[in-house]
């Protein structure tokens, strides 16, 4: 118990909550997006690793580090296309093309991957983004080191919390947006395009999911490795819904499980924790997101028209 | 000046195939400012898709629009929009998650813009709602809202757009005669004002009353043109349908015995329902959708339970209730919507047709017996005139006046003692209707109890035995055929008779 | 732009968009070779040879395809009923873990093979349950929990290893105890390498396509899957249908992890699968979800798979090309699936 509260007291534990929440917040945002609009993003998991490994290759190669995390954007939209030409005009299975596109994201990193570096035993190093101390608020105790200490993607992601409830809910970008996914016959009627809508914001959310990815590779570790996205892609699935579908409630909730997980790397070194297989604190984070969707489920606010597409003219 | 009001709007020769069937043959038509013109036609005859055309969800294979006198672009409802043409569709296209104001306002800034203009668009929506008496409170969220006051918000929605034509498409279908006539002043004012109506239905009645030109469809074609004040419902509805139809007399039903009794039955927004249904009658239920029929279907189908009061079949108590118990008692259930619960649209006609019989008729030891389900469903489409190139054939692909058919083939081989007809005639053609009305009525002379739930007042007055009104989850006393007239009806529609009884 | 069906497509429609998808595939994978700097025709010539050229590569192939007939049937019997059931890897492992703790000395005798079949299966079944009660009883959305508890289920794997299955024996490595004799698959043919396990796949499949098509779940399973409301309407108990499909799929998956413990491996170890469970959903749409297809297209992925690894070997292209290639054509076949049957207009 001591122990307990000894980390909740240690700023290094605050910081790496913030920390480790940073790549959730990019790819939650930008699944919230698009499940705003009116369509599932199973491709999260993928495109976060391509994203992580674009971000990561761009700066191995000479790139400046807001070029890689552009890079990885732009890698991300790439896939974003895809599924979004094979999921809103064409109108397959979300769930299939998502899932299809997981596959062929990650596969693609991995083979790039492999064909550039094909000699290596040890992920070479690039680097990371360097911690940026903001300034008098840094200083403050506490809450300084953990929240004012950290690196530039950090703020990054905080500032798109704050760019993307904006334009959500402040302007006819958002208002369509919103509206496409609840009942795009109403978007069509307005003149509007859903197809335009649903397209934009697939695109837009993968990109935010590749930067989500490139923040392991450029900011928490500095090297690429197989499986270092480890299903965070699918937390944040169940983060959206836990967050309502609102952006903030979603980074509260990624603020919660990233938490969580800090909280687990640590009690692991506790003498209690000694005790205690470190499969089981592993395990709690996974538990933790099926626990919350549970209990978010039962009182959703899912968008009417999610997962259905629109076929125009069928009336 | 010249006293002839101009044309604002035309329609040449438009042209709309969809596969083999001709939706709109060469259709031309002509309004003028301050018109009301009606468009009529049954179910099928062409009008949504002529005025999906118009506000630019289709586009015709040939032909022209011209709107105040410029050609408008095809295909696109913004052309329409700008065009000053306003939609208020049958199904209306509002977002539940959204406010009144959200709703009215979504498009009409620019995508990339800031939006500041909320504030100003709010005192407009008070001004137009004062000018044109639809009262609704901008900030309100929309699923809240009842579907009179859903109505007026689609009305705002096209009037704050400047529209100066108004298509309406079947309006009145979910409203209440009362709230009928308050849209109807609501379309007079708007003339008045100087905008010109396109009104689709098939209610002659209310047509008489407010449209200045009729219109006729058959078909996909223009079969009349006329000025209101020189004809009348009984050449209106001969152009409808191609022949004088003469009014179709029904003998009554003979009353046997109850064979459902609800009483003081409350379930999931139904509270205090009373009703009785007795073999060899139709009993009708009169309402607008949304009043709590599909509850009371719900309960009478087996998808529901009463939380309270009594339910017995055949003078029996029910106790254990699930639509294959509604079945095995004999609930003969004809859906309120054949797409989405009547059908599975990638399955044949032969399953489907099996749909509730395959664990009782057409299986042995949990192996099916597909030839007795073919020769089966063989032997239902001929007998009830279903249209179809065989039982293999995927049913989406039928007609659905035929999938109806199908449907009823399917419920009535089973020989049911009580009948729920919810809906049966919705988006049927004249032929159609007509066989659906006959089988109900020969069911109903063989013996069975028939609930005939419909929006339609015509049809329920015209059908039924005993009409109940359903309004607000509470049902009317019954009322004999012919001791009712609609107005009365309407009154109770609208509430008024359960307050008075209250 | 719309989507209007085709009322009677026709036999080069429909078989010519699917045939289009595996020519998309073929030319995607010469693409990728070039690019990997080797000659796409002999890259191509390798995975053919790889896969089926003699009488080893032929044996390795049906052995790789034989998780993956149960994973993609695991896969297509829960799809068929609209079940998204990413889980089969988690499912996988549990029939592993059963195999193993039945088959280590814990029963002995001829019938531990089918005891610890039967077990596994209720293993997997089991696993599977737990998320379709959450989606039946609370609406909680399947993709998320059968996912999330793939990686439970590998950590939980672990520490079974290092803890009470952990081989006495092991040299440190994680790996259980082998099993005994009578709980391995035997060879189906003595001399070569393919187990019994296959056998049992071929078997299922045939029966999977027996219950489809002709019994009475079978019907149910296929009508919840394409219209649930109107399912439930017709009065099919739509619960119990979802409960009885997550009971199948997940036993079908279990039988993987059984059948690869038993067959192949003897033991148990953390990487017994290199994601059969995911390349089950590949395996499953490029059958269309059709049982007997689920064979012809577990041979053709394990095919890909093998002959890759033949051909990394000798053309340094990274074997990843593989699931490159296999993602691809499963979207690619989506896509064609619905051409053939739809046509775009405007």
């Amino acid at each position: 118990m001591q122990e307990l509260i000894d980390i909740l007291l240690s700023a290094s534990f605050w910081a790496a909550m913030v920390r480790i929440a940073s790549p959730l917040i990019f790819a939650t945002l930008g699944e919230l997006i698009c499940e705003r609009a009116g369509v599932l993003n199973l491709g999260i998991e993928g495109i976060m690793v391509i994203g992580a490994f674009a971000g990561w290759i761009a700066v191995f190669w000479g790139m400046t580090l807001w070029g890689g995390v552009g890079v990885a954007f732009l890698a991300g939209a790439t896939f974003g296309v895809v599924q979004g030409v094979l999921v809103v005009p064409l109108g397959l299975s979300q769930h299939v093309v998502g899932l299809g596109v997981t596959l062929l994201a990650s596969s693609t990193a991995y083979f790039a991957y492999r064909l550039a570096l094909p000699e290596v035993t040890s992920p070479p190093r690039i680097e990371p983004f360097q911690v940026w101390e903001v300034p008098v608020l840094s200083d403050i105790p506490l809450i300084g080191p953990s929240f004012f200490a950290q690196t530039p993607l950090t703020y990054a992601a905080f500032a798109l919390l704050g760019v993307v409830a904006f334009v959500l809910y402040r302007t006819p970008l958002g208002l369509a947006l919103r509206a496409a996914g609840e009942n795009p016959a109403a978007v069509e009627a307005q003149g509007l395009s859903v197809t335009g809508l649903r397209m934009g914001a697939v695109i837009a959310g993968s990109g935010l999911m590749a930067v989500g990815g490139a923040f392991l590779t450029l900011s928490a570790f500095s090297s690429f490795f197989f499986e270092m996205v480890n299903g965070r892609g699918w937390v944040c699935i169940a983060l959206v819904v836990f967050g309502g579908w609102r952006p903030g409630k979603a980074v509260l909730g990624a603020l919660l499980f990233a938490g969580f997980d800090a909280l687990q790397i640590r009690l692991q070194q506790t003498p209690v924790g000694a005790m205690v297989p470190y499969q089981v604190f592993l395990m709690m984070p996974y538990v933790l997101a099926i626990t919350a969707l549970v209990v978010m489920s039962r009182r959703a606010q899912v968008p009417a028209a999610l997962m259905v597409p629109y076929n125009k003219g069928e009336r | 000046m010249s006293d002839a009001p101009s044309v604002v709007l035309s329609l040449d020769r438009i042209t709309k195939r969809f596969g083999g069937l001709v939706a709109n043959d060469a259709v031309s038509l002509t309004l003028h400012k301050g018109e009301v013109l009606a468009l009529l036609g049954e179910n099928g005859a062409g009008k949504t898709t002529l005025m999906n055309i118009l506000f630019g969800h289709y586009v015709a294979d040939s032909g022209e629009v011209h709107a105040f006198g410029k050609p408008l672009a095809p295909g696109t409802p913004r052309a329409a929009l700008s065009a000053g043409i306003g939609m208020v569709h049958q199904h209306f296209t509002l977002c539940d998650n959204l406010s009144v104001l959200e709703n009215i306002v979504l498009g009409t800034e620019g995508l990339f813009s800031f939006g500041r203009g909320r504030a100003a668009a709010g005192m407009r929506i008070a001004e137009l709602s004062r000018d044109f008496g639809l009262s609704v409170d901008p900030e309100a969220t929309v699923g809240g809202l009842s579907v009179g006051e859903r109505q007026r918000v689609e009305i705002l929605k096209a009037l704050f757009r400047h529209a100066r034509i108004l298509i309406l498409d079947e309006p009145t279908a979910v409203l209440t005669p009362q709230e009928a006539e308050a849209l109807f002043a609501t379309l007079r004012l708007a003339v008045a004002r100087g905008l010109s109506v396109i009104f689709i239905s098939h209610k002659l009645h209310e047509v008489m009353g407010i449209a200045d030109t009729c219109v006729v469809l058959r078909h996909g074609r223009v079969v009349g043109c006329v000025v209101t004040s020189r004809t009348s419902r009984a050449a209106l509805a001969a152009m409808m349908v191609g022949a004088e139809m003469p009014e179709r007399q029904i003998a009554p039903g003979v009353a046997g015995r109850v064979r459902l009794r609800l009483d003081g039955v409350r379930a999931g927004g139904l509270s205090g329902v009373g009703l009785q249904l007795r073999a060899g009658q139709i009993t009708g239920l009169a309402g607008v959708s949304g009043n709590g029929q599909s509850q009371l279907a719900a309960l009478i189908g087996g998808e529901a339970v009463p939380e309270t009061g009594l339910f017995e079949i055949d003078g029996a108590r029910v106790t254990a209730w699930t639509p294959r118990f509604a079945i095995a008692a004999g609930v003969g259930r004809i859906p309120e919507d054949r797409h989405k619960t009547g059908t599975i649209a990638d399955f044949t006609l032969a399953e489907n047709a099996a749909l509730e019989t395959y664990a009782t008729r057409f299986a042995r030891g949990g192996l099916m017996d597909w030839a007795a389900v073919h020769s089966h469903a063989s032997d239902l489409i001929v007998a009830h005139d279903v249209r179809c190139e065989g039982v293999s054939q995927r049913i989406r692909l039928l007609s659905g006046g035929n999938m109806q058919k199908l449907i009823l083939g399917r419920v009535l081989e089973e020989e049911p003692g009580i009948i729920l007809a919810n809906q049966p005639v919705r988006g049927l053609d004249v032929g159609a209707i007509a066989h659906v009305h006959g089988r109900l009525i020969a069911a109903r002379d063989a013996g069975a109890a028939v609930l005939l739930i419909s929006e339609d007042l015509d049809e329920v007055m015209g059908l039924s035995d005993v009409v109940h009104v359903m309004s607000a989850g509470k049902l009317s006393p019954p009322f004999a055929r012919g001791t009712m007239d609609r107005a009365g009806l309407g009154l109770w529609m609208a509430g008024q008779g359960f307050c008075d009884a209250a | 732009m719309r989507l209007e069906p085709v009322a009677h497509p026709s036999l080069a429609r429909r078989l010519g968009y699917p045939g289009g998808a595996l020519v998309a595939t073929v030319l995607l994978a010469m693409a990728l070779a070039a690019l990997a700097g080797a000659d796409p025709f002999a890259v191509l010539g390798q995975i053919v040879v790889g896969a089926v050229g003699s009488k080893f590569a032929a044996l390795e192939t049906l052995n790789r395809a034989t998780p993956l007939v149960f994973t993609g049937l695991a896969i297509a019997v829960a799809f068929r009923a609209k079940l998204w059931n990413i889980g089969a890897e988690a499912q996988l492992y549990a029939g592993a873990i059963m195999t193993v703790l039945l088959g280590t000395g814990a029963l002995g005798g001829p019938l531990v093979l089918p005891l610890s079949a039967l077990a596994a299966m209720a293993a997997g079944a089991l696993v599977l349950l737990g998320p379709v009660v959450l989606k039946v009883r609370f609406g909680v959305d399947e993709v998320v929990t059968t996912l999330l508890f793939n990686f439970i289920m590998i950590l939980f794997v672990g520490y079974l290893l290092e803890g009470p299955l952990k081989d006495p024996m092991g040299m440190g490595w994680p790996k259980s105890a082998a099993l005994i004799p009578e709980a391995r698959l035997p060879r189906i043919v003595d001399g070569l390498r393919l187990h019994w396990g296959f056998g049992v796949a071929l078997i299922a499949a045939v029966a999977v396509w027996f219950v489809q098509t002709r019994t009475t779940l079978g019907f149910e399973m296929r009508a919840v899957g394409a219209n649930p409301a109107a399912a439930r309407f017709a009065g099919m108990p739509v619960r119990a249908v979802l409960l009885k499909t997550a009971l199948i799929s997940g036993g079908l998956a279990a039988l993987g992890g059984w059948s690869e413990v038993a067959g192949v491996k003897g033991h148990l170890s953390a990487d017994l699968s290199p994601g059969f469970g995911y390349t089950g959903i590949i395996v499953a749409m490029l059958a269309m979800l059709h049982p007997l297809g689920v064979v012809v297209a577990a041979l053709f992925v394990a095919g890909v798979f093998v002959g890759s690894d033949a051909m990394s070997r000798a053309a340094q292209v990274p074997t990843y090309i593989a699931d490159m290639l296999l993602a691809s054509a499963l979207l690619f076949m989506v896509l064609a699936l619905m051409l053939a049957r739809f046509r775009v207009v405007r």
